[in-house]
């Protein structure tokens, strides 16, 4: 067994930094990288994609990321966990195996692919047997949104990835995976260690959350001395150096920039935090108030003492539903009386919007430059504030009445308060508005599926 | 004396739909107590007024020096449904280091 297995962060977000997990992998040595794209309501639009053609619906920029990063990982024996799979994890796994045949890996590579997280085609049945898959924030049933639901998967956790691993997979690709349990499979799969090791998993969780984000482990977005943090141009993301009996140090390759400090380590602790003694996933229940960390170096830190309780019987499940149209529209306004023009064109536009009769849920308006973000907090701006940003949105059910606020908005240049500007980008766009509808299912209705291909 | 939180603590703050969290973490072991001392929720609560319209719960983490706070009904319905420039919540992190305390008069800082 080894003694020690150095787990890479690639993504924090479907999104982030293109080249960080090529620097993951060519940076330093890794044992594995680890990839995490699906944020909530990622998965609606990857259905969208898959009903127009059925070849899509999966991270896309996966794909010419292994072109980029197979050889070496073949070369280096790295593997790959990644959540890239969406709602077609098996389409994906077929592109990933057509560019290891271009590049000529035929027979040197094994994918694992791990699926049953979607249920989307079984929410009839489930609703039907009296499983009411209720909103977790506000109790509602599901049978509420039943005909505007896109998307319905449930969490997986690390013991399917654990299978594939086992079975031999150098990348295994995922559906809705939970993004810890893209680390946690790994440490797992490398100790043996039991499903009933509630502390160890709990501590290979948390290792886990302290990278999923990527650099914001490292230096980014880090409030701390924000100043003195080195070179965020080339900022390293985090790596996972886990040992068998469940301590861990959190490192970044040597000559990046950011930096690996215990009051970042902390930031990124209680980040989406709940309660910090039940922090549930589908392997555990862990508890972040016997986290201890201390230095072990520059750029290292080791944490310990990492306690955890059994797993609950149930699974989270992330359902998206539509649920009507938003547009926002932003004008600048200038020195003298900055503040005042944009309070002023904000009155002119809700008279405007009110005589149309447009029925709105929520108008909401913004001072981008006075109170966008710590609103009433920040006090009155400065008389003398250079400039201000109007900034309103709405949101409704009727598309025609959004899309007739996005019509209200330049029009504003001509015919409302002087010295505006800022409105180079046209027409506010309308957007389909995707929510998020939390809730748990008993882990007996899910059977996660387990298969492995060879390139 | 009063001083003003960012001069005690630093934080980070995200989202859970509709509700905020912000941990905040001390400076110092000395600074711990009387942040769990004086950042009761009911202050937090009081603090964003007008922008948390439900109820502040605080959790206390003594191995970080951190308290975590959430936030309900702050953030316009959350996730896509919210019309927020900061609809996830990012910001009421430094939101919450504008709060003003009691401390020691011989407190050193950070």
């Amino acid at each position: 067994m080894k003694q020690k297995i150095r787990i890479a962060a690639g993504q924090g977000f479907w999104g982030d930094l293109p080249d960080a997990p090529v620097r993951q992998v060519e940076g330093g040595p890794i044992d594995y990288l680890m990839l995490d794209y699906l944020a909530e309501v990622t998965m609606s639009i990857m259905q969208k994609q898959k009903a127009r053609d059925p070849n899509a619906g999966y991270a896309r920029d996966f794909v010419p990321l292994m072109l980029r990063i197979l050889p070496t990982c073949v070369e280096r024996g790295i593997k790959v966990t990644a959540n890239a799979g969406g709602v077609n994890v098996r389409g994906c796994a077929n592109a990933v195996i057509d560019v290891a045949r271009e590049l000529g890996l035929s027979g040197k590579v094994r994918i694992g692919i791990v699926t049953g997280d979607d249920i989307m085609p079984r929410l009839d049945d489930l609703l039907s047997r009296g499983i009411e898959l209720r909103n977790m924030d506000t109790g509602e049933p599901l049978s509420t949104v039943r005909d505007r639901i896109q998307s319905a998967n449930a969490y997986l956790g690390a013991w399917p990835i654990v299978e594939a691993l086992k079975t031999g997979a150098q990348i295994v690709i995922t559906g809705r995976a939970t993004d810890t349990g893209l680390t946690l499979a790994p440490i797992i799969h490398e100790f043996g260690w039991a499903e009933n090791d509630w502390n160890r998993l709990a501590a290979g969780t948390i290792a886990g959350h302290i990278i999923e984000c990527g650099a914001q482990a490292s230096g980014g977005n880090c409030q701390f001395e924000w100043r003195s943090i080195p070179n965020l141009a080339d900022v390293g993301f985090p790596i996972v150096e886990a040992s068998p009996d469940g301590t861990f140090v959190i490192t970044k390759h040597e000559r990046t920039g950011g930096w690996v400090v215990i009051p970042g380590i902390k930031e990124q602790l209680v980040y989406e935090m709940g309660d910090p003694r039940e922090y549930i996933t589908p392997d555990c229940v862990a508890d972040f108030t016997t986290i201890q960390l201390e230095y072990e170096g520059r750029d290292r830190v080791r944490v310990f003492g990492i306690e955890g309780r059994p797993a609950t019987e149930f699974l989270k499940v992330s359902i998206s539903y539509s649920a009507g149209f938003k547009a926002v529209g932003t004008l600048v306004y200038s020195w003298p009386d900055a503040y005042d023009k944009a309070q002023a064109a904000d009155r002119v536009l809700r008279a405007r919007l009110d005589r149309l009769g447009l029925k709105f849920d929520q108008v909401l308006t913004e001072f981008v430059g006075a109170s966008a973000t710590h609103g009433p907090l920040a006090g009155p701006p400065r008389s003398d504030v250079p400039e201000v940003q109007l900034r309103v949105g709405v949101r409704g059910q009727d598309r025609n009445a959004v899309e007739r606020f996005t019509k209200e908005i330049a029009p504003l240049i001509l015919t409302g308060p002087p010295a505006v500007t800022g409105f180079a980008g046209g027409r506010p766009k309308v957007e389909e508005i995707v929510a998020y509808w939390p809730a748990l299912i008993r882990k007996e209705e899910i059977t996660p599926s387990v298969e492995v291909l060879d390139a | 004396m009063k001083a003003q939180l960012v001069k005690l603590a630093h934080a980070r703050s995200g989202d859970k739909g509709d509700t905020a969290n912000v941990g905040l973490i001390a400076l110092s072991d000395e600074i711990y107590p009387i942040l769990v001392r004086e950042v009761t929720a009911e202050r937090v609560k009081q603090h964003f007024k007008g922008i948390c319209h439900g109820k502040v719960e605080r959790f206390e983490l003594p191995n970080l020096g951190a308290l975590n706070f959430l936030l309900h009904e702050s953030l316009g319905g959350g996730g896509t449904l919210s019309l927020m420039t900061d609809a996830q919540g990012k910001t009421f992190s430094t939101a919450l280091l504008r709060m003003e305390i009691e401390v020691p008069d011989d407190l050193i800082f950070g």
